[in-house]
């Protein structure tokens, strides 16, 4: 994957494949410390102790239709190369939580991307599951969800193309206004 | 309208939206909606779906076509992603593999618009592993 943004994409599909009603995505950039971690935290079915372990062999999917699952080796390499980690916290019934952290300053990070985009189209795609998203600028944070778009504008609204498109320009505004650091 | 920030902008849109939703004429049942659904798993994002349905999203509310554009997981064309289905109104679903810009821009135009078929269609019976 190029981007981190596609990497969240990516990631949250599995949790929508678990049967999360309830996603919690966030990036934390944090260039001081040289650090930028993103995680993944679903309410979905959750793995056991094995599953979990075999989550990054990509020989191993729980699909049936095809025999590789390539979505979370793909980012522990992309942790690993800028000096960073992966690490998947999960149990039956409890849900998953996928950290990444990555190197802010390392060569080998790939950029965020369009993360406004990314998180547009799945809550737009996705409206009966709360997708929450976090982004934090040195400490500095904000968020949105798919509840509060829904409570204001109600459920069909998250749908409309035109809103879905509104949404990302609104993300990404405030995205620039938080990482607009004084140098 | 100057930039947007909060939902109360988009609240704003949401109502001018619904006003031009009003005067279109199917516009107004999800079953009257023309359904994409592109391919959104590692290999499908791997080859570029996101920028895809980026694509859709933007074209399908400028082009003025009522539309509801979703996500699926791996179909199991992993070799022909991006991958997008479409179903138009009361029809079967119809794939689409290998879609660029260019080709989602011919599903539009031909097969959104006026039910003609356009190349790259995969066919129903294709065996999947498993």
């Amino acid at each position: 994957m190029k981007e981190i943004a596609l990497h969240i994409m990516d990631i949250a599909q599995n949790s929508i494949r678990a049967g999360a009603d309830e996603i919690m995505i966030s990036v934390s950039e944090a260039p001081s410390s040289d650090t930028f971690t993103m995680t993944i935290n679903d309410n979905g079915k959750g793995m056991d102790e094995e599953t979990r372990r075999k989550a990054t062999d990509p020989w191993f999917t729980s699909r049936t239709t095809r025999r590789v699952g390539m979505g979370l080796p793909l980012l522990q390499m992309n942790a690993r190369l800028s000096g960073g980690e992966m690490i998947i916290t999960s149990a039956p019934g409890q849900g998953t939580k996928v950290a990444a952290t990555f190197g802010y300053h390392h060569l080998d990070r790939p950029p965020l991307g369009d993360v406004s985009g990314t998180i547009a189209l799945l809550i737009s795609a996705n409206p009966a599951i709360n997708i929450i998203y976090t982004h934090s600028f040195e400490g500095t944070e904000w968020s949105i969800s798919t509840a509060e778009i829904i409570e204001e504008l109600g459920l069909e609204a998250v749908t409309d193309l035109t809103i879905v498109r509104s949404l990302k320009e609104i993300i990404s505004e405030n995205l620039a206004e938080i990482t607009n650091f004084k140098a | 309208m100057g930039k947007l920030k909060s939902l109360a902008d988009l609240k704003k849109i949401r109502e001018e939206a619904r006003t031009r939703l009003d005067l279109r004429v199917k516009g107004d049942s999800p079953e009257g909606l023309v359904q994409v659904k592109v391919a959104m798993a590692t290999c499908g994002i791997a080859s570029g779906a996101k920028p895809i349905m980026d694509f859709f999203v933007d074209e399908l509310d400028k082009r003025g076509i009522g539309a509801i554009v979703t996500q699926t997981g791996c179909m199991g064309y992993c070799y022909a992603e991006p991958t997008v289905e479409v179903q138009l109104p009361g029809q079967e679903p119809v794939v689409y593999g290998f879609v660029d810009k260019k080709r989602a821009d011919e599903i539009i135009e031909k097969y959104i618009k006026n039910g003609e078929l356009v190349d790259g269609i995969i066919p129903v019976n294709y065996e999947k592993i498993d």
